[in-house]
Parts: C-alpha cells; structure tokens; sequence
C-alpha cells in the first residue's frame, strides 16, 4: 500500500499519557514523512522513549490519536495494526535481541515470522543485513557474547530485514564509545540513504543528531517544545534550546524527572 | 476515617485490578490455544523443560511420599487390626489426591518459577517490546507454547508419580513393615477404579494448566529491573502453588 504524499506515514495528535500521577506526554502533536529524518532531543526521563513507544504502538495514548499512513492505530483491527507495525523498524536501546536465539536467528525472526521465504533467501537477507551494519558472518554468535555496539547494530540488523519502510530509533548511541558511535552514526545514515525512510531517532548526543537530522525536535513538559532544523537549532536564542546545546544547567528550567519510569506492562495493551 | 477509607478502597482496587488482568490475559491464551501459528518445536522444546527435566524431582518426592503414607497407614490401621488394607490406602490416595498435587507444585516450582523468571528478564530488557514491535503477539508466542507443554506433560508425569508412589508404598510395607508381597499386591489393586486414575489425570492436566498460565502472566507482567524479577519468580511459585491446591478442592467436589 503506498499512501498519498498528503498523508505523513507518522502523525501524533494530541497524545497524553500518565503513569499514575505523573503526566509525561500533554497534548503532543508530531508529523513525520517519507523520507524525513526528525531526531528528538530532551532531557532524561522526560517522555522521549515513551513517544516512540506510541508510534509502534507499545502504549496506548490516555487521549489522543496515533495514526500511521493516515490509519488510528487504535481504531483499526489487530491484524491491521500488525501489518502497519511491519512498515516500521525499531531499534531498541540495548538491542534487545532474543537471548535464546543466535544472531542469526534474531534476525531471521521477522523473516521466518512474516513471509514465506526460503531458509536459503532467509540466510542470505541476514547475511545482508549483517553486512549492511558491518557485521559479516557473526550468525553463529550468541546475543550474551556481543558488546553493547555489536547488540545495538544487530538490533538494527533485526529491524530492518523486513525492509520496513521507517525505522524508529531509541538512543542508538548512548553510552558507546566515539568510534563505535561514528560506525553506529554510519551505519544509521546509510540506511536512510538507502530505504529513504521515515525516522525518528531519540539521542542525547548533538553530533550524531546534527549529523543524521533534517529537523530537530526538543521535548519539554510533554510536548514538542520546539522543532527546527538543526542549523537553527544550534543557533537558537531560545533559552532552553541553547541550554541544551550548551549543556549550561542553569539556563534549562528545572525538569530533570527520575531516569526511565516503569511503565505498567498492562498499559501496554499488547 | 477517610484515610482508612481511602486505602480500603485503594485495595479493593488493586485486588480487582488484579483479578482483572488474570481472566485478561487468560481469555487472551484461550484465544491464542486455538489460534494458529502452532509452534510444535517451541512446545517440544517446553515439554522436554517443563516436562522430562522434572522426572527425577517427581519421582523421588513421589517414592518417599508412597513411602511415608504405608509408615503412616500402619501406624493408624494397626490399632484396629486393618494392616491389611495399607496398599489400598496407598494407592488410592496416591491416584487420586497426592501424585496429581504434588506433582503440581513440584512442577511450579521448577518450572513455573522458570517461566516467571524468563519472561521476566525478557520483559525488562524490552525483548517482549521487541517482539510487539516485529508484530508478534507475545501471549500467543510465549504463552500457549509453555501452557500447552504443561498440560500436556503434567498427566504423564502423574502415571509416573503414581506408580512410583505405590511401588514406594510397597517397599517400605514388605521390607520394613513384613507385609505379605502378595496380599499387599492384590489389595493395591482390589479396590481400585479406573476413575481414580482418569480424575486424577484430569486434576493434573488443569494443574498443569494454571501453573504454567500464572507463570507466565508473573513474568509477563514484571516490573523494575532485576529485583521485579525475583519477586515476580516467588509470586510465580506462591501463586501458582495456591490455585493449584484451591483448584484441588472444587475439582474433587466436581469429579467425586
């Protein structure tokens, strides 16, 4: 299904979302298109994984609507929902990866899940998505045996063997060292070169979000607090921009929040 | 008094929350039980966990149990000459209540507990997000494989308790107690029904079951880290062992 240019394949209106008492997302509004590249910034704990968990529809928004290639997530069939999931890799921070399967077979899952391919046109897309996170034939590997890059660009191997037609991105970088963060970064850009997707991308890191941007959004009190292109972005007068750019405490407004909240796994609806 | 009311009713709350999201995520394995994709290497691969590697726990706590009950039996029947009907009691109590119970909780614990503990760490490290987000329904993918392996391995397991139960019950009655090998044989089987195996068989396949549904909703459901997991392990096993002795009492009501 190719949806009309008009229709953004991620659009967020209005999104809410409490844990509790605690409101993280107030009235969010997000678009992004084919081919467009948003990288979210924000302090920590301030709602940016729980953002990219409505797009793929790992939460259920308290109001607001998500609607992916102009289809609510919410109001269509479960099966629907599923065939729109597809059209979206996602990485997560640590990876992720099934520990009971090999790298191999983590990355054939979707594949052996979701079509009918051959185990020979399977073993060749894995080897060509390991190739294209340059990691050529660790199949065999276990996920315990992989270092903390190695899981993530396996994570990234996995998320995009179905071609999917966006990716989604949750601190790919965080905590990797400069050089496994520059392969990540390139690893990351070579995909969009190649699959043109639709990107969000969470990261703390302005090098790797002015290198893999078209637009930076930063996240405050629940929403998107201002959203520019990263040239703009660094220029920015804008006291909470540039305390971000900077990374002066004192000109941000105090919202540092707790690291990584819980979330109900019954919230998750899944 | 509106504070007591309030956390009253906040416990209520919580209770029925509960209660809520078990027949939830119940009525979600029902549907995913009868729902291909069938995975018959996954649930081969659980019955071979759940099932084969409990066998020698099953059988030793099923050997000392025959064992304890003919001590126990005589010690009782002596007192009014009925020493005779030791294997009868035996087996009888062996079929019909304690190869099928004990068997459950020995089962929770090992594996139960297991499941809890894997869907745990699989929820904290984002592997369960993961598969929703690669459009994998996890309750159909992890449930029904570790349910179906449990209700299929848990009657197997309880042929094997009860035998070994009774051939303990033996033992110790003509070793240690000098009962006749013959008589003790024919009265073993005398007053046995076939119902007493079947009721057993079925007690132990809804055991089987619940154990390995409160399992997995414990693991599924994990909250916080490393420390949610042990916890969610423990209520696994707290759990799964407490419905499977109430099942007990309303299946007996029901099958008697």
């Amino acid at each position: 299904m190719s949806a009309p240019a008009a229709v953004p394949a991620i659009r967020l209106k209005g999104i809410s979302k409490s844990f509790g008492a605690k409101k993280v997302l107030v009235g969010l509004d997000l678009e992004v298109r084919k081919g467009e590249s948003l990288v979210l910034l924000g302090q920590s704990g301030i709602g940016k994984s729980v953002l990219l968990k409505h797009v793929i529809g790992l939460l259920k928004p308290d109001t607001g609507t998500v609607e992916l290639y102009g289809r609510n997530l919410w109001a269509v069939p479960p099966r629907e929902r599923d065939e729109l999931r597809r059209k979206f890799g996602m990485s997560f921070q640590e990876g992720a990866l099934f520990d009971s399967m090999s790298v191999g077979e983590n990355i054939a899952f979707p594949l052996t899940r979701h079509t009918k391919k051959s185990k020979e046109e399977i073993a060749d897309r894995v080897a060509e998505c390991l190739d294209l996170v340059r990691l050529p034939g660790i199949e065999e590997k276990r996920p315990s045996e992989l270092s903390g890059g190695m899981k993530r660009r396996v994570g990234f191997a996995r998320a995009i063997a179905l071609q999917p037609e966006n990716l989604l991105f949750d601190e790919p970088t965080t905590g990797l060292d400069p050089v496994t963060t520059d392969v990540v970064v390139k690893v990351i850009s070579e995909m969009r070169n190649r699959l043109k997707p639709a990107a969000i991308t969470i990261t703390h890191d302005l090098k790797v979000a002015f290198s893999i941007a078209d637009r930076v959004g930063l996240l405050s009190e629940g929403r998107i607090y201002a959203e520019m292109t990263p040239k703009e972005f660094e220029q920015s007068k804008d006291p909470r921009v540039a305390a971000f750019v900077t990374g002066n405490s004192e000109l941000a407004p105090p919202e540092a929040e707790p690291e990584r909240r819980t979330e109900r796994a019954g919230e998750a609806h899944v | 008094m509106n504070a007591v009311l309030e956390l009253l009713g906040r416990g209520v709350l919580r209770v029925l929350e509960g209660v809520g999201r078990f027949f939830e995520l119940l009525g979600m394995t029902l549907r995913g039980l009868v729902t291909p994709p069938w995975a018959p290497s996954t649930t081969a691969r659980q019955v071979v966990r759940v099932g084969v590697d409990s066998v020698p726990v099953v059988l030793l706590t099923a050997f000392f149990t025959g064992g304890v009950l003919a001590l126990q039996t005589f010690k009782g029947f002596q007192r009014f000459h009925a020493e005779g009907y030791i294997g009868s009691v035996v087996a009888l109590s062996m079929l019909r209540e304690l190869g099928p119970v004990l068997t459950g909780l020995m089962v929770t614990g090992r594996a139960g507990s297991a499941m809890a503990a894997e869907l745990g760490s699989m929820r904290v490290t984002e592997q369960i997000d993961a598969l929703v987000a690669l459009a994998t329904d996890p309750v159909h993918y992890l449930f029904v494989p570790r349910v179906l392996a449990a209700i299929i391995v848990l009657p197997m397991l309880v042929v094997l308790s009860d035998a070994i139960g009774i051939a303990g019950g033996y033992l110790v009655a003509v070793t240690y107690l000098g009962a006749n090998p013959v008589v003790y044989v024919n009265n073993t089987f005398q007053y046995l029904d076939m119902d007493d195996l079947t009721s057993g068989l079925i007690k132990s396949a809804v055991f089987g079951f619940l154990l390995a549904l409160v399992g997995c909703q414990c693991g599924y459901d994990t909250e916080g880290g490393a420390e949610g997991v042990g916890r969610s392990t423990t209520t696994a096993v707290v759990m799964g062992s407490l419905s499977i002795l109430i099942a007990d009492f309303f299946l007996t009501k029901v099958l008697f």
